[in-house]
């Protein structure tokens, strides 16, 4: 006995009893059987999350395509049963959706290039990025009501530009917080190079962070063009919806998703398929910009 | 045409300084004899009486020290003891973080360094800094040596072609970028990203360049490259490099400062700090017993 603990000398250091090499074994047993166990979840969770989402595309397809014609896209709406189109709300929704992030897009870079370059820690900063999150998850038809109440009611009456403004108040969060994520994400080392050249802040800050921020700026926007894209509730309050042709943005203006929304519930068969071919319109839009826009980053590369 | 630039360069400095004394012997890199006894160069920049806090703590500890002119000094020190902080002084780094400040004076030209009505861009132009890892801008190779040049000087194309060919020249890499100089910047190696970053720095023509560890990213041959280049360097250019490896501040400096917590132990010689090191924690660090 005596024997063996001398020569088990050296180890005889570490603490505690001797590796009992069965308990090892079954750990390593259980180890296997928990890491089965979460792997069977995950793969389930993303089965499930891709049933859905396969089956919400594939019965868009299959409704929307058989409504697509070339008419749709040449004709304006009509009563039910005239061979109506969709060409008024297609534009009202492209000029709308555009504007919107031509005015939001700028707004949300700067507010949130200066979160991410200037306010640092300082109390006013973490004001300005709290009131950002919660208007990034405000309920929009909160939005179309202030806006209702700001350029609706004391202007008299709904107007593209009210809608417009909406959906500018949606883009500017989804941008300050992806521009701020972005921009934290270059390392100091990159920002103290350029001002070791002797460059002032704002050409660090506009000829090298955006630029290396540039590609998750861009899938920001696009998320933001995305979102807007879709909305309906913050358009009831705003632009209302038009049923003739009309490229004025002081008059009230049709847009994809409000048109759905009252084709779809109504009882005519063929305002129900332009109501599909309408929602189908708007999701080939936005995948077709996201896949332009990733091919537009990668051949900068 | 590359060699006239490079005089052009080195013409400057010497008509602010005076005539230096003596100018270290070239091609004695490695000659560790002749260097011991080469006189230091008249200084370009002079420490005197330099504290240093991050916020209430003090880092440096009233530093003196010359960076003679157009020679290499070495800082070497264990980790945190204050030789990165000095170079962050020199250009003024600190300045960009609140909470950090220096006090005493640091003269180049003239002008306290430290003093706070000092021109940043201005000094940062003098004073030119290459950092531990490679920074690369999301540009081409050619728009990164071209942002500096144009920060501080309004030239025509041709003669910013020129110069990026000369900066690109001297830091050793043109052979390998001249046939891309219009792709981005991102796909070079790391050693190659770094010799950019050099590049860079010279193409602004400072005075003085700083390296913070500026191989410690790096394999083997892109090291021995970077201190080549250096060596070159250092005809023109008042250089000052923190570096933890003492092998290194033998190959490169011409003298060596050794730091440990904040102050200033010992500067001298290359040769005489390694071989007949004066004070007691030098031998001891530079034999390894402790760092």
């Amino acid at each position: 006995m005596s024997a063996t603990t001398a020569s088990a000398a050296p180890r005889s250091s570490i603490p505690g009893r001797a590796k009992d090499q069965r308990a090892s074994v079954a750990l390593g047993r259980r180890r296997a059987r928990v890491d089965a166990i979460i792997r069977i979840l995950c793969t389930v969770a993303t089965g499930l999350g891709l049933l859905f989402l396969v089956s919400i595309l594939a019965t868009l397809v299959v409704k929307g395509a058989g409504g697509i014609s070339l008419s749709v896209f040449t004709e304006v709406t009509r009563p039910p049963g005239s061979h109506g189109g969709l060409l008024n709300p297609i534009i009202g929704s492209l000029i709308q959706v555009t504007l919107a992030t031509l005015i939001g897009t700028p707004i949300g870079l700067l507010v949130g290039t200066y979160l991410a370059e200037y306010a640092g820690n300082s109390r006013f900063g973490h004001v300005v990025r709290f009131v950002s999150d919660v208007l990034l998850s405000a309920p929009s038809i909160l939005i179309g009501l202030f806006v209702y109440q700001l350029l609706v009611l004391p202007f008299g009456g709904f107007s593209g530009w009210a809608g417009v403004v909406a959906l500018a108040i949606i883009v500017i969060p989804v941008v300050v917080r992806t521009t701020e994520d972005m921009l934290r994400l270059i390392p100091n080392t990159l920002r103290e190079a350029v001002i070791g050249l002797g460059a002032p802040k704002w050409k660090m800050i506009v000829l090298v962070c955006w630029r290396a921020a540039i590609s998750g700026i861009i899938t920001g926007v696009l998320l933001a063009v995305a979102r807007v894209a879709g909305e309906t509730a913050p358009l009831l309050f705003t632009s209302l919806g038009n049923l003739n042709w009309s490229l004025s943005l002081s008059q009230p203006m049709s847009s994809l998703p409000i048109t759905i929304y009252s084709y779809a519930g109504s009882p005519y068969e063929d305002w129900i398929t332009l109501a599909w071919a309408g929602a189908l319109i708007i999701t080939l839009g936005v995948l077709g910009l996201n896949i332009v826009a990733r091919a537009v980053l990668r051949a900068r590369r | 045409m590359n060699q006239n630039l490079g005089t052009d360069t080195a013409a400057p400095a010497a008509a602010t300084q005076a005539p230096a004394t003596a100018q270290p012997p070239s091609g004695t890199f490695g000659g560790m004899a002749a260097r011991s006894s080469a006189l230091m160069n008249k200084a370009r920049i002079a420490i005197r009486d330099l504290d240093f806090y991050y916020g209430t703590n003090k880092a440096l500890k009233s530093i003196s020290l010359d960076l003679p002119d157009r020679q290499v000094t070495g800082m070497i020190g264990p980790s945190g003891c204050g030789k990165s902080t000095l170079l962050r002084v020199l250009n003024r780094m600190y300045s960009l973080y609140p909470g950090q400040r220096a006090e005493g004076q640091v003269m180049l030209d003239g002008q306290n360094i430290v003093d706070p009505d000092m021109d940043l861009n201005a000094l940062r132009a003098k004073v030119g800094m290459v950092f531990q890892k490679p920074t690369p801008f999301p540009m081409t190779i050619h728009e990164n040596i071209a942002f500096g040049i144009r920060l501080h000087e309004k030239l025509s194309r041709a003669e910013i072609e020129e110069r990026v060919e000369w900066a690109l020249t001297r830091a050793a890499l043109w052979p390998e970028v001249k046939d891309r100089l219009h792709s981005s910047a991102m796909g070079l190696s790391g050693g190659q990203q770094q010799r950019l970053c050099i590049a860079r720095t010279i193409a602004v023509r400072p005075d003085v360049i700083l390296f913070d560890e500026p191989t410690s990213a790096l394999d083997p041959i892109s090291t021995l490259k970077i201190e080549e280049l250096i060596d070159e360097l250092k005809q023109d250019f008042t250089i000052a490099i923190v570096t933890h490896n003492m092998q290194q501040a033998a190959r490169c400096a011409d003298q060596v400062a050794f730091f440990y917590l904040g102050e200033l132990v010992e500067v001298a010689p290359a040769a005489d700090l390694f071989t007949a090191p004066r004070q007691k924690r030098t031998q001891e660090y530079i034999t390894g017993r402790f760092g």
